[in-house]
């Protein structure tokens, strides 16, 4: 027996089968709204970004201090304990320079390449790192170990969001 | 413990953009598994499907909405979910439905329609970030993939030239799968796979896989039903599932810690001691290039940082000491996120029965594993399946 | 079955209609915390499998398996979602201890149905996108086209199904979880708001936020984590087609919970549902749901349901106890979670820790949930304090 005869279907579509009008679809644009509670971690850390300020949690198990902050210690099952400030720099764990948005769709020549990374707070236990964007920083001059510093939305334009920091540059 | 065969497989092609709807997929994937079986729908006691993201297709519940495609009208039906590795998993979902008593015979289908999504199913993985703490930022899923590869490379001083060619391996193989969008094309070099469009550095266009349609379906029965069925039963001998924190920022990328736990629970199972001696086939999940060899090492099929050297000295080859995606996998064959899995699934049944035609693994493979990883590169399911040669 | 699987832990958050002030994490944690607490403090971490139920659009977020392990204590364990009710967790749940190689598996579901702006557009976007969404209607007119034709099968009335709404209120005001427990009659129900004929107001259910999170044991463990085992005797759940214009039997008549009921029957061993069960936890989304489901459970014949109301049957003090708790009517609407607000009800009191709403005597107990419009799929399970 040959598994070929096992395969049917899947029947593959050209772009002129489609743009000639011979396929027809239902177009529908998604209209889901949510309004999620960002609960008492999340909302106090919110809540230091816009002040300009990045807020931990200490566990009281296991000697961690969290970034993102938590109300519980996700490895011992505890209730977590002080909140802690922690420093608005940071060292680049991993990082890459990107030619496409969020949606796939490229990035126009000319235009800054996003330059997703992996930063781990100082303050924080090691380890312990945020994802956020880098600038103000030629994409070969990035490094991993390169030490970076947050870059603030001047306050009046916080709102309470990761955005509130715009970036991270490398001082 | 109750034993549990694999008694037939199927698929559709995977395509970039098929005509069929999604319950159209799951039908064509789930007849061909019931034909190869022999079976009727009417011998199926329960369905056990799965699907990643409801948001490509824009279908809330779409389990419901894919369940009589899946001949789940008027029977159980349960859809599993845990993102990219859905379709090796729902293996472990149907397996307990018959391993546990309930069920005799179940119908496995993974489906995945991403081409739906407008303008790219990329926009709609924005919709997998923390809703608080990251959506903001704008972040392409390919982004947090690269981050896990410079990790990677950087880790152990692999370069570009090395994940290519793990690329290209599964790219070529892939041409010989008759499921495959590239079925009969013209093989890739290394230097092609250098030179195509870089995405987000370190990933360029052809390190991933692509997007497609399809489905993919297996069948399973109780050992009593499998003899009566089949002379060539596929034993299912371990499975093992791990999800790491979603604090995915706080791991280190460079290695898939969740992919060894869930490998040696399916190896405890399977009584496997030694698998880099004992497993005789691979299909690891290989979304990207460099990510099969990252799962080669979590699978502990290969040392940590020695998986480049091993692929360049042909350890991985299709004559070579443990053969990794003859399938081609979602590499070289598509990537419809939960069929993708499955058809990881179906290889092994194929390979393992001598039923693979020119992909056919020389020397009678007895002992394979399949792997799938997902959510936010932290979860593994694996699956360690058998036959017994006489 | 040859091997029984036992619920030895139970826990759930405060439930209310809003819940600004925690996170799902936080509001889940609570949850979890409480189930480990009552299962004799076991940790997590030596827990051999978890099971969350949810679907990504009540979310929001793609993938929601992915948040799943931190607040349930499950990082780097085996962990899966079953996109189903949570009824259909417990039987996912259950069969992992059933396979022999899981001893411990705790399960999960929550609602933060508070956070979801635009629900009827969730939920029309169930509905098939190329021949019913396209009708631009909003979807809860499928529950008046099945409450219609199960009136008009079975000679149900919009009185006997008001009813319904005004038991089950009356029975949360004896709840302390309960958000929408009233003193409400007949009257009040025929009198609210018209929604999608016949169907009113206060037939329908209202959305509430809670998490709710069970530990199951097997046989050989469930004495190490409590005195009170409860025993899962039977679990089924099905699906009709999701398709409404070919439903056939399925617009009057609840064919996926005929479905499930004869197969958790079956593996409990159970020919006289309304003899050797002594009360019920069911669906009741809608008013006119309850006395439906009842009669595809077996718990009496078709078109009886309403008569049996009547006289006093399904009351807190009658022969056959129906959502004592108060329903989902009563309690509130906890969308995957539904179905686990039922099994807690039942573990309650068959626990014999229902507080004031104790019933007497009772060993055996049925849960049903349904999935909700537009969907066919139902699921049962039995329980009982009895090994
Ligand atoms: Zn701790």
């Amino acid at each position: 027996m040959d598994h070929k005869e096992f395969i049917r279907g899947g029947t593959a579509l050209s772009e002129d089968e489609i743009k000639s009008g011979k396929i027809f679809v239902e177009e529908d644009a998604l209209d889901c709204r949510y309004a999620w509670d960002t609960g008492v971690a999340i909302g106090r850390y919110l809540a230091e970004l816009k002040k300009g300020k990045i807020i931990a949690k200490k566990t009281n198990c296991c000697d961690r201090i969290m970034i993102p902050p938590r109300m519980f210690c996700e490895l011992c099952y505890r209730p977590s304990g002080a909140w802690t400030y922690v420093q608005d720099t940071g060292v680049v764990n991993t990082f890459s320079i990107s030619n496409i948005y969020y949606d796939a769709s490229r990035v126009p020549s000319g235009e800054p390449n996003p330059m997703p990374a992996v930063i781990e707070i100082d303050g924080a236990s090691k380890g312990m790192g945020i994802m956020h964007l880098l600038g103000e920083v030629k994409p070969e001059d990035v490094k991993i170990g390169m030490k970076v510093k947050a870059v603030w939305k001047p306050e009046s334009e916080r709102t309470g969001s990761i955005t509130d920091i715009e970036y991270f540059k490398p001082y | 413990m109750r034993k549990v065969a694999v008694v037939g497989a199927g698929m559709t092609k995977f395509a970039r953009r098929a005509l069929e709807t999604p319950k159209e997929l799951s039908y064509q994937a789930s007849k061909a598994a019931l034909d190869s079986a022999g079976m009727k729908l009417k011998d199926i006691d329960c369905v056990a499907h799965g699907s990643a993201p409801d948001a490509f297709d824009g279908i809330h519940q779409k389990g419901e909405y894919l369940a009589d495609g899946c001949g789940g009208w008027n029977k159980p039906t349960m859809r599993v979910f845990v993102g990219g590795a859905t379709g090796v998993h729902a293996i472990a979902h149907g397996w307990y439905h018959v391993a546990s008593g309930l069920a005799d015979t179940c119908l496995v289908v993974c489906e995945e329609k991403m081409s739906s999504a407008m303008p790219h199913a990329q926009a709609f993985f924005l919709t997998i970030f923390d809703a608080i703490t990251e959506r903001a930022l704008g972040l392409n899923l390919i982004w947090i993939f690269a981050l896990e590869m410079k990790r990677y490379m950087e880790r152990y001083g692999y370069t570009k030239e090395d994940m290519a060619l793990s690329a290209m391996k599964n790219k070529n193989q892939g041409l010989k799968h008759p499921a495959s969008q590239f079925y009969g094309g013209n093989e890739l070099t290394v230097e092609d796979i250098l030179n195509s469009e870089v995405m987000a550095s370190p990933v360029s266009r052809l390190d991933v896989s692509p997007v497609s349609d399809g489905a993919a379906a297996i069948v399973l029965a109780s050992e009593r039903t499998a003899r009566r069925l089949t002379d060539k039963p596929v034993w299912i001998e371990g499975v093992g599932w791990c999800l790491d924190t979603a604090y995915w920022a706080t791991r280190d990328l460079y290695y898939p810690r969740y992919t060894e736990i869930a490998a040696r629970k399916a190896y405890k199972m399977a009584g496997i001691r030694e698998p880099h001696k004992e497993i005789n086939i691979a299909e690891p999940y290989d979304p990207f290039g460099y990510k099969q060899l990252h799962h080669m090492e979590g699978l502990l099929l290969s040392p940590k940082g020695k998986t480049v050297e091993l692929l360049r000295d042909g350890h991985f080859d299709m004559d070579g000491n443990l053969p990794m995606c003859p399938s081609g996998g979602l590499l070289g064959v598509g990537n419809p996120i939960a069929a993708a899995g499955t058809l990881k699934l179906c290889e092994l049944f194929w390979q393992l029965r001598g039923e693979a035609g020119e992909r056919q693994v020389p020397g009678n493979p007895r002992l394979g594993v399949a792997q799938a990883w997902g959510d936010l590169m932290q979860v593994s399911s694996v699956v360690v399946m058998g036959i017994n040669n006489a | 079955m040859s091997k029984k699987v036992a619920i030895v832990g139970l826990g759930y958050s405060s439930f209310r209609t809003t819940s600004q002030d925690v996170s799902y994490r936080e509001m889940i944690f609570e949850a979890a915390t409480k189930c480990y607490e009552d299962a004799g403090g076991v940790h997590p971490q030596d827990i051999d499998a978890f099971v969350a139920c949810s679907e990504d659009f009540m979310e929001g977020i793609s993938i929601a398996d992915e948040y799943v392990p931190d607040q349930l204590g499950a990082v780097l364990k085996p962990v899966q979602s079953i996109t189903g009710d949570g009824l259909q967790g417990l039987a996912s749940a259950a069969m992992h201890v059933l396979t022999g190689e899981l001893d411990l598996v705790t399960l999960s579901a929550f609602s933060k149905a508070s956070n979801v702006l635009h629900y009827a557009n969730v939920v029309s976007y169930a509905c098939d996108p190329t021949y019913v969404r396209p009708l631009k209607e909003n979807p809860y007119f499928i529950a008046g086209l099945e409450m219609n034709r199960y009136l008009y099968e079975t000679g149900t009335t919009e009185e006997q199904c008001a009813m319904v709404t005004a038991k089950n209120k009356g029975n949360a005001l004896f709840n302390p979880t309960a958000a929408y427990g009233a003193k409400i009659d007949v009257k009040d129900v025929l009198q609210s708001d018209p929604l999608f004929s016949p169907l009113k107001y206060l037939d329908k259910s209202q959305d509430l936020d809670g998490a709710i999170v069970f530990l199951l044991a097997s046989e050989e463990k469930a004495y190490q984590y409590t005195d009170k085992p409860i025993w899962i005797k039977g679990l089924g759940w099905a699906t009709d087609t999701p398709n409404l214009d070919n439903r056939l039997d399925g617009m009057g008549d609840a064919v996926y919970a005929r479905l499930a009921a004869q197969k958790a029957y079956e593996m409990a061993g159970i020919t006289y549902p309304r003899k050797e069960i002594h009360f019920a936890e069911l669906d009741d989304t809608f008013s006119f749901k309850e006395l439906q489901h009842l009669e595809a459970l077996n718990i009496c014949s078709r078109g009886e349901a309403g008569k049996l109301l009547e006289q006093g049957v399904f009351s807190k003090n009658g022969d056959f106890p129906v959502n004592v708790s108060g329903g989902s009517l009563g309690v509130g609407y906890l969308h995957e979670a539904n179905g686990l607000q039922r099994l807690m009800e039942v573990v309650l009191q068959l626990r014999g820790e229902a507080g004031k709403r104790q019933l007497d005597d009772v060993e055996t107990g049925l849960a049903f949930a349904w999935r909700g419009i537009p969907t066919a799929t139902g699921a049962a399970a039995v329980l009982s304090s009895r090994y």
